[in-house]
């Protein structure tokens, strides 16, 4: 029993607690000897655990619904605003991915390798004060305070559909403005042939950063880069909200680049740093499986991941098992009209 | 008189034993079936997260691993503190981890490429990861069909030569689980020691097998 009350939940616990015994006030309390990490991640040790047999199988699914049960005790929730803008009319008349969906199955590694896990280790991601500073090879470098981000260029929803490389993808009304309007401002010079793009590194805030194993192995910060006619695009996106709010922690709060004709791994998410420079930059991914994820990373149903096929995906919308979702990826997700010009001198098979 | 009740004591024994091992299957069936119909339950009713195919794809997978490894535990663990209560349930754990195996690929068809064959095939065929996966589940499947009894006595020596396969498999199952994912490569590793282990305490019997 001591076991059991020891890697259980707080509030299951203090029911157990109470059950059992009535604790003292001289009672060492269980978080007052556990170190605070190991404490505030107990719930991804007994995941863990869960190799140990049959009997905890289910801890592996403990993403909501009746698992909830043992788990009600989030503490905060991280606060999203209203935004003014100017909407999307959605003249393809694109099925969007419902918000609790879009806000809770996220690949954001900073917060936990699970897609459940952002949602949950995220809601107490501190964004105020927060500075995304524009610099390198250009003449009027800038910083850009929280406040800022919403009010410095005109807001505007744009529906885009969202491709990720492991071959699933949302519909998603995002909030922001053109990357361009905010790099021109900075006035680029002759020798800005590229972006490169770099998440916030704060291992305090984020245990993924703190913890290789909750981190996925990924050397942060994370960054990512485009060509400076990429970033150029109007299709590129700054992001500062979705569904008329503004962005949830797990979602990249307060500010993240949507590339939507690049898988998704492009978008990189809570940027603090935007710089011009001469050469290609690095990009997570590619530093970590140059074979897998490259520099471009442009939808392309012809260009297989080597584990997988790119051929057809899975438009997560609303809908059980039995959705049929599967749907023919498109070349450059879609948007080839508006981008694929921009690779016409270049081996899309070569630069995947 | 004393004879008597010796008698009576053992046929006591013999039927507490069979109770025993009766009450400990239902146990198992319990804990195995339980969590796999809750978990179909919350996927078909869009509650298993937001992408419930691939939440139940790896439910089913891990849970396949997870119960194929204990059944691998049961005969060192049995051997070592004499629980022969244990070896009695080996063959029930070797199925369930079938049946998991089973909804695994079964959910890859039906719900991940939703009946497109050409790409079913392709994907067994072209990725390295699921190959050794099929593979490994074919070795379960063989295993699983000549568990019964008859087939056991009808097959004599070539029984526990076919079973012996299983060593295989799980090397194969954890290859393909460390090979599957992205980046986060420490639970596969942990599985993979854990298999290692487990193979390490049948090193007189492999290399009986490789001659």
């Amino acid at each position: 029993m001591p076991f059991l009350l020891h890697i259980g939940n707080n509030k299951f616990n203090k029911a157990l607690t109470v059950l059992i015994k009535t604790p003292k006030s001289y009672v060492i309390k269980e978080n007052e000897v556990t170190p605070e990490n190991v404490y505030l991640n107990r719930r991804g040790l007994l995941k863990g655990l869960g190799f140990l047999g049959a009997g905890a199988l289910l801890s592996s699914t403990s993403t909501n619904a009746n698992a909830d049960w043992f788990s009600k005790d989030e503490p905060t929730k991280f606060k999203t605003t209203q935004l003014k803008y100017k909407s999307d009319q959605n003249t393809d008349n694109l099925i969007l991915t419902p918000e609790a969906k879009v806000t809770s199955h996220n690949n954001f590694y900073e917060f936990g390798t699970s897609k459940t896990d952002p949602v949950k280790n995220a809601q107490s991601f501190n964004v105020d004060p927060w500075q995304l500073t524009i610099s390198g090879e250009c003449d009027k470098p800038y910083t850009l305070d929280l406040d800022d981000l919403t009010k410095a260029f005109a807001l505007e929803e744009r529906i885009y559909r969202m491709r990720c490389v492991e071959a699933w993808s949302m519909v998603i009304p995002w909030v922001g403005f053109e990357l361009a309007k905010l790099l021109k401002k900075a006035q680029p010079n002759s020798r800005a042939n590229y972006v490169a793009f770099e998440t916030l590194h704060d291992p305090q805030q984020m245990p993924g950063q703190a913890s290789r194993r909750i981190g996925g192995g990924i050397d942060y910060p994370y960054v990512e880069g485009l060509r400076i006619d990429e970033a150029m695009n109007p299709l590129t996106l700054m992001s500062v909200g979705l569904y008329g709010k503004t962005l949830p922690a797990q979602n990249g709060a307060p500010i993240r680049l949507v590339v939507p004709w690049k898988y998704g791994f492009k978008s990189i998410k809570s940027i603090v740093g935007i710089k011009f420079i001469e050469h290609q930059p690095a990009s997570t991914w590619n530093i970590l499986a140059p074979k897998e994820y490259g520099f471009y990373a442009n939808v392309n149903p012809k260009v297989d991941h080597p584990r997988w096929s790119q051929a057809s995906e899975r438009r997560i919308t609303s809908g059980g098992l039995f959705a049929r979702n599967r749907i023919d990826t498109q070349p450059f997700n879609g948007y080839g009209e508006q981008v694929a010009d921009m690779y016409k001198n270049i081996n899309l098979q070569k630069n995947f | 008189m004393k004879k008597d009740t010796v008698l009576t004591q053992a046929i006591y024994k013999k039927s507490s034993l069979k109770h025993k091992v009766k009450l400990f299957k239902f146990f198992i069936h319990l804990s195995a079936l339980l969590p796999l119909i809750n978990a179909y339950y919350l996927a078909f009713t869009d509650q298993l997260g937001a992408d419930p195919v691939e939440a139940i794809i790896h439910f089913t997978g891990i849970g396949a691993f997870n119960l194929l490894l204990l059944s691998l535990a049961i005969t060192p663990i049995s051997k070592r503190f004499r629980v022969s209560l244990l070896l009695k349930v080996r063959r029930l754990v070797g199925l369930y981890s079938f049946v998991y195996a089973f909804c695994h690929l079964a959910n890859f068809l039906v719900f991940e490429v939703q009946f497109d064959w050409v790409l079913f095939l392709n994907e067994i065929i072209k990725r390295p990861y699921i190959t050794v996966g099929m593979a490994g589940l074919l070795i379960l499947l063989s295993l699983a069909v000549t568990s019964i009894s008859l087939l056991k006595r009808r097959m004599g020596k070539r029984w526990q030569k076919l079973h012996n396969w299983v060593y295989l498999a799980v090397a194969l199952v954890g290859i393909h689980f460390y090979w599957s994912v992205k980046s986060e490569i420490i639970e596969p590793s942990i599985y993979l020691i854990i298999t290692l282990a487990l193979l390490s305490l049948r090193v007189k019997k492999l290399t009986q097998f490789k001659k």
